[in-house]
């Protein structure tokens, strides 16, 4: 990869304003340009807010519709990662990411995990993702993942396997409060699994959490830039919002390599057969001819 | 195991926030308070003043005939060390008609009554001022049903609604709130020499690290006995807790059609009160 600026955009979108939202967007692209950032990250449904229940279908847009549009040309001088309900064709809606870059929509990554549990209603609400593609793009290959993506190891695997050097993670972290021991709980809890993450996988994680409040859920904000060694370089200060521009020096990503070829040591085949195995075992399917087992 | 602590100063910076984000989407810029002389009213009126400013926290007492004075009194200084308006609404005329007209309705009752009371003139003074009711029950209290519904149980935000009394004590101390109103037996004061811990036949620091362990935990009855709780005790609180559901949920609506309010009409709470 080559070294990039990445603007982390901790912000507070208004629930259900897309309008609001992307007029936002723009102004934050531009200041991030102006302070030298390759790419600016907004959070997870930047576009529209987290708890959106019945709103869904009201905020939904198409991929290739005027919104994105307008969003990629307004901030043609810088990539943008920007979070949306995104509608397809047949009706379903998402919880997506869509990276845009010189003027045009390069990558979208429908979220492949939808919390359902406690207080999380994604599945309710959204249908999920099938595939996970790392793509191009002028400053390396990239990895997109949406909060609850990232809590399922494979995912990064995955991205890492296809060349990416960077996962983005966009996030709605809700608060669980705080801690004597260490502070904002949610905080501390995301810190560690990126930690874990960047290391296990040696490659960047741009973390974009946001911060704000809807209906009672707060978000802990905590965003954070972790390296391939592990080491947390940038951290933003929590609960409120900032925009804070960090670079990632790509000598790095070769030097933990080098150091911890977990990548090259990765076995494929080897996993393939095992995966194959609980498959078979799982949806009690025939065995394949030639198959390992 | 069981570990209640919170850190105040980061909670504090939580509910700040909470506070003036919601009484701004919901298109207001103050909040009304019942300051009852008690710990949780002082600590939800303290949290306010930092969220919105202490002269946007209207302070009213809301005594009654049968009252102690020094609640009265202890309403007065937390306003004052807040540098918040405050005002005193009597409501004994208030309770006295309703008793013209139910007759004697017994200490529950009337003590219901008067909870009401005190609602309808908090309600009435945030219309009045374009304000929010400010909610002060807090995690013991919804948990264990301990308040009148329609009565200190309605509000329009509540800031200390999943923090255990023991928490807010925590969290009184870190916001120098008055000694004498942290120091003194929790009370809800409908009646002379009235306590929670008398009428609830538990200790707040008791229940709150048995409450800790079955519902923040998700232990099982065995765990908490093996933590040295009572079966009987257990039992009890378990009871309690789930016959009390209908205070923490909106009334029941009977669903006749395509789409019930509350059911399958669902949204957030957006920009009204």
């Amino acid at each position: 990869m080559r070294n990039r600026t990445v603007a982390l955009a901790q912000i507070a979108p208004t629930l259900g304003d897309v309008r609001a939202n992307l007029e936002r967007h723009i102004e934050i692209a531009d200041r991030a340009r102006a302070l030298g950032a390759d790419v600016v990250v907004f959070p997870e449904l930047s576009l529209t807010g987290y708890d959106l229940q019945d709103l869904v279908p009201d905020v939904a847009i198409p991929r290739d519709g005027a919104v994105l549009e307008r969003l990629a040309v307004a901030a043609r001088e810088i990539d943008v990662v920007a979070g949306f309900v995104e509608e397809d064709p047949e009706h379903r809606f998402y919880n997506a990411a869509a990276y845009l870059s010189r003027g045009a929509l390069l990558h979208v990554h429908r979220k492949l995990h939808l919390p359902t549990y406690g207080l999380f209603q994604e599945g309710r609400e959204f249908a999920c993702g099938d595939t996970l593609r790392a793509f191009g793009t002028a400053h390396g290959t990239t990895g997109l993942l949406l909060c609850e993506d990232v809590w399922h190891s494979p995912t990064t695997w995955l991205l890492a396997q296809q060349g990416a050097a960077l996962v983005i993670v966009a996030a709605n972290g809700p608060s669980r409060g705080a801690h004597p021991d260490h502070g904002l709980t949610s905080t501390r809890v995301w810190r560690d699994l990126l930690r874990v993450t960047a290391r296990f996988h040696t490659l960047f994680v741009v973390f974009v959490n946001r911060v704000g409040c809807e209906d009672g859920l707060s978000f802990d904000g905590g965003s954070l830039v972790v390296d391939p060694l592990g080491q947390v370089v940038a951290e933003l200060a929590p609960l409120d919002e900032s925009i804070e521009c960090v670079s990632l020096d790509a000598d790095v990503l070769r030097r933990a390599r080098t150091a911890s070829p977990l990548l090259r040591d990765a076995r494929i085949e080897f996993l393939h057969r095992e995966v194959g195995r609980l498959r078979r075992l799982r949806f009690d399917l025939p065995d394949e001819p030639g198959a390992g087992s | 195991m069981i570990d209640l602590r919170i850190d105040p100063a980061w909670t504090a910076e939580i509910l700040e926030r909470f506070l003036r984000i919601e009484t701004q989407r919901a298109g207001r810029a103050r909040v009304v308070v019942g300051l009852s002389g008690g710990i949780d009213s002082a600590v939800a009126a303290s949290l306010a003043a930092r969220a919105l400013g202490p002269t946007q926290v209207v302070c009213l007492a809301l005594p009654h005939r049968l009252s102690s004075p020094a609640s009265l009194a202890d309403a007065r200084s937390v306003a004052e060390q807040l540098g918040a308006p405050f005002e005193t609404v009597d409501i004994t005329p208030i309770v006295d008609g309703f008793l013209q007209v139910v007759g004697d309705p017994g200490r529950l009752r009337l003590g219901n009554a008067m909870a009401r009371a005190r609602m309808m003139c908090l309600f009435d003074r945030s219309a009045a001022l374009d304000a929010l009711v400010l909610g002060t029950s807090n995690k013991t209290e919804l948990l264990l049903g301990y308040g009148t519904l329609h009565g200190d149980l309605a509000s329009a935000i509540n800031p200390l609604g999943d923090l255990y009394k023991t928490q807010v004590r925590a969290l009184a101390e870190h916001l120098a709130i008055p000694e004498a109103v942290q120091r003194k037996p929790p009370s809800a004061d409908l009646w002379p020499n009235q306590t929670d811990e008398e009428d609830l036949g538990v200790r707040y620091a008791d229940v709150d690290r048995l409450l800790w362990l079955l519902i923040d935990a998700r232990a099982g009855d065995a765990t908490a006995v093996a933590a040295g709780f009572a079966p009987e005790r257990v039992a009890w609180v378990r009871a309690r807790v789930a016959s009390m559901q209908f205070k923490r949920v909106p009334p029941v609506v009977a669903k006749v059609s395509g789409r019930a309010p509350g059911r399958d009409f669902r949204y957030p709470r957006g920009g009204s009160s």
